[in-house]
């Protein structure tokens, strides 16, 4: 067990503020190696801000993130993704009029050799580096859902919502990113489908050795079937972090949250 | 044999619908009266319409998806044939060398907005800057044409980096309005500037690739005399052909998907380590760069250029061409150039509400047919590749 009590991702008095609503306070979180955390809260408490800060796309108002040794706080959404750290969105963001190659592709952009040249004289090498990226792509969709896995050339648009988050969480998981970050990959399904994709949640963490992963969700029985441990955000501010059965049993979450559900 | 027996049944209806297409182009470039026009331009649209109602043109589209090299072979040897037909009608081939030249630089918007998104109504100004670089150069130095020719591309794109940093602050629809300044300032400039001839324009000579002199009849034999734009007409099919394939291959690499990544969802683009500036960078030379290398040509094509010809108008048409044929895909491209290039000088009733007529066609189409004439298809990386 010693591999796990290693810090990966580390939130230290993180402050972010919208005007005057303050949509994260002073906020300490951590999630260790190989773990899953859940972050859950009420609506607008703060959670889809803390993937944006983390991940750059909006600057934090004070505090630090560290990310294994490296303080990332207020990098670049790029330098993130390049350190290591790959999210999906809340609304899912997948390019619709694109094939799901295409999408998976777009994640796998610091792999691929973007150079012109490359790409415009050299078509033999790039034919290479193509034929490998589908095959890579077609074996992680096919963890997912083999069906799908024969279909890697139709637009997005035309599949089915679960089908999409699948193929987002196969454009976060390409390029091998240390820490994954879902945004409540349940969002718009139903309870069979978030079933469904919580199985392969689970699958993709035995077949990626040491991924990270933290989750938000609104889905308790998601919460309690994945995650190691949660934490609990209320008007920016985290309430209460523990193992799921702890958390659930505290009184102030249930009076911010449960109660509400 | 099975396979080469099946692909050449697959070749027939691309090959039928080119031949169909290019005698309806030599009769209505025949004809000359402006109700045999109009009938003609009517029974044309009733045939196309109905070819699309039972399926003929979504077949035309797997011959050209499915024998790609010598489909574009095909098309071609049919520009050579209407070439050849007109072989001595001097208005007859400036039309159609003008149509390919226009192609070019409609190539060109296309890689800025129909890939990256970056809307662009300078190009008439570009492809003015390739114009009059090919006057000086021309006229000035003897520097050989085919450098001429570069030199056209590579100055609109040295000039279009000027507005690079406008054009990436894309708040709304800014860089738009920046492109529009750009041209309404560039014709200004022309007008007052002495040394590029002000408002009479300058005069560019004839090219000459190699000992090819483009501005000399054609003599075969005693009797059979070509007109000097049939030069023109190669040339350009050739400039074309390579901009056609250049188009392609971009398209068709990782930095096509960069450009459509960067077009469709910044944000997204952005938390998997795109550069956003670097691609629509890319995309905005690369797009002067033909509208520019389109210019050289077809100065040297007229001998002679003014500021007249490079108005925001002449920027309008080529943005209704990208959004008419299919944003992003080359032979819709090739499709709306001919039609809004051919149809005015034809029609004298277009040509004086020309302006009136495009803006109304965008309208239509962005109401009734977003995606253009001809859709662009899904990305094919290697064409003829299947996955094992
Ligand atoms: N770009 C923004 N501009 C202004 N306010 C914002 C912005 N993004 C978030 N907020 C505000 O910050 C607060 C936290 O929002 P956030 O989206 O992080 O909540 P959340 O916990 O993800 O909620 P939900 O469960 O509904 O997704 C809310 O009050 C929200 O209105
Ligand atoms: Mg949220």
């Amino acid at each position: 067990m010693n591999g796990t009590a290693e810090t990966l991702l580390a939130a230290r008095g993180l402050t972010k503020r919208f005007g005057g609503v303050v949509a994260l306070e002073d906020l300490e979180l951590e999630v260790r190696r190989n773990q899953v955390l859940g972050l859950i809260g009420p609506n607008g408490s703060g959670k889809t801000t803390f993937f944006n800060v983390v991940t750059g796309i909006y600057a934090a108002d004070g505090g630090e993130v560290t990310f294994g040794r490296d303080t990332i706080t207020n990098l670049s959404a790029q330098a993130v993704y390049r350190a290591g750290i790959a999210r999906t969105f809340q609304r899912s963001r997948l390019m619709l009029e694109l094939s799901i190659f295409d999408n998976i592709m777009v994640g796998n952009h610091r792999r691929l050799n973007q150079g012109l040249w490359f790409n415009l004289a050299r078509r033999r090498a790039f034919r290479r580096e193509f034929q490998d990226g589908f095959e890579q792509a077609r074996e992680l969709v096919r963890v997912f859902d083999p069906p799908l896995a024969d279909r890697m050339f139709e637009a997005v648009g035309g599949f089915p919502m679960i089908d999409r988050r699948r193929i987002e969480i196969c454009r976060a998981l390409i390029s091998h990113p240390q820490l994954l970050l879902l945004d409540e990959p349940s969002a718009g399904m139903t309870h069979e489908e978030t079933t469904q994709l919580m199985d392969d949640i689970l699958e993709v963490r035995s077949t990626f050795e040491g991924l990270t992963i933290i989750i938000i969700e609104h889905e308790m029985g998601v919460i309690e079937r994945i995650t190691n441990r949660c934490v609990v955000l209320n008007f920016g501010r985290k309430i209460c972090e523990g193992t799921y059965q702890e958390v659930a049993a505290d009184r102030l979450v249930q009076e911010a949250y449960l109660g509400i559900e | 044999m099975n396979r080469g027996h099946a692909s050449r049944a697959n070749l027939m209806p691309g090959t039928l619908g080119i031949a169909a297409a290019t005698a309806f182009l030599i009769l209505f470039l025949s004809v000359e009266s402006q109700a045999g026009t109009a009938v003609l331009l009517l029974g044309g649209a009733v045939f196309v319409l109905g070819a699309a109602r039972f399926g003929g043109i979504a077949r035309m589209r797997q011959s050209f998806t499915g024998n790609e090299g010598a489909m574009n072979l095909v098309v071609v040897a049919a520009a050579l044939l209407l070439t050849g037909f007109f072989y001595d009608d001097h208005f007859t081939l400036l039309l159609v060398a003008t149509v390919m030249i226009y192609m070019v630089a409609a190539l060109g918007l296309t890689v800025q907005f129909g890939y990256a998104g970056v809307l662009n109504f300078a190009g008439a100004a570009f492809f003015g800057i390739g114009c009059y670089t090919a006057a000086v150069l021309t006229r000035n130095t003897a520097l050989p044409h085919v450098l001429v020719l570069l030199a056209g591309g590579v100055m609109a794109a040295l000039i279009g980096a000027l507005l690079l940093l406008p054009v990436l602050r894309t708040r709304g629809h800014y860089s738009a309005v920046v492109t529009i300044a750009f041209t309404l300032l560039f014709k200004t400039f022309l007008e007052v500037n002495d040394t590029l001839g002000g408002p009479q324009g300058l005069r560019v000579d004839g090219m000459n690739l190699f000992g090819w002199r483009f501005n000399d009849n054609i003599e075969i034999g005693e009797t059979l005399e070509l007109s000097f734009f049939a030069n023109y007409v190669v040339g350009s099919l050739i400039l074309l052909a390579l901009a056609f394939a250049f188009v392609r291959r971009l398209e068709r690499s990782w930095t096509g998907l960069n450009m459509d990544a960067v077009r469709l969802d910044e944000t997204a683009a952005a938390c998997f380590g795109y550069n956003i500036s670097r691609w629509k960078i890319t995309a905005f030379t690369v797009g002067n760069f033909l509208a520019g290398l389109a210019g050289a040509i077809y100065a040297m094509m007229l001998g002679f250029i003014a500021p007249t010809n490079f108005t925001f108008g002449d920027s309008l048409i080529l943005v209704s061409i990208v959004l008419l044929g299919g944003i992003g895909n080359p032979w819709g491209i090739a499709v709306a150039t001919t039609i809004v290039i051919v149809l005015p000088e034809k029609l004298q009733i277009i040509q004086e509400y020309r302006f009136l007529l495009y803006a109304s066609m965008v309208i239509l189409i962005l109401l009734f047919r977003p995606l253009g004439l001809l859709p662009r298809p899904l990305r094919s990386y290697v064409p003829g590749w299947q996955p094992k």
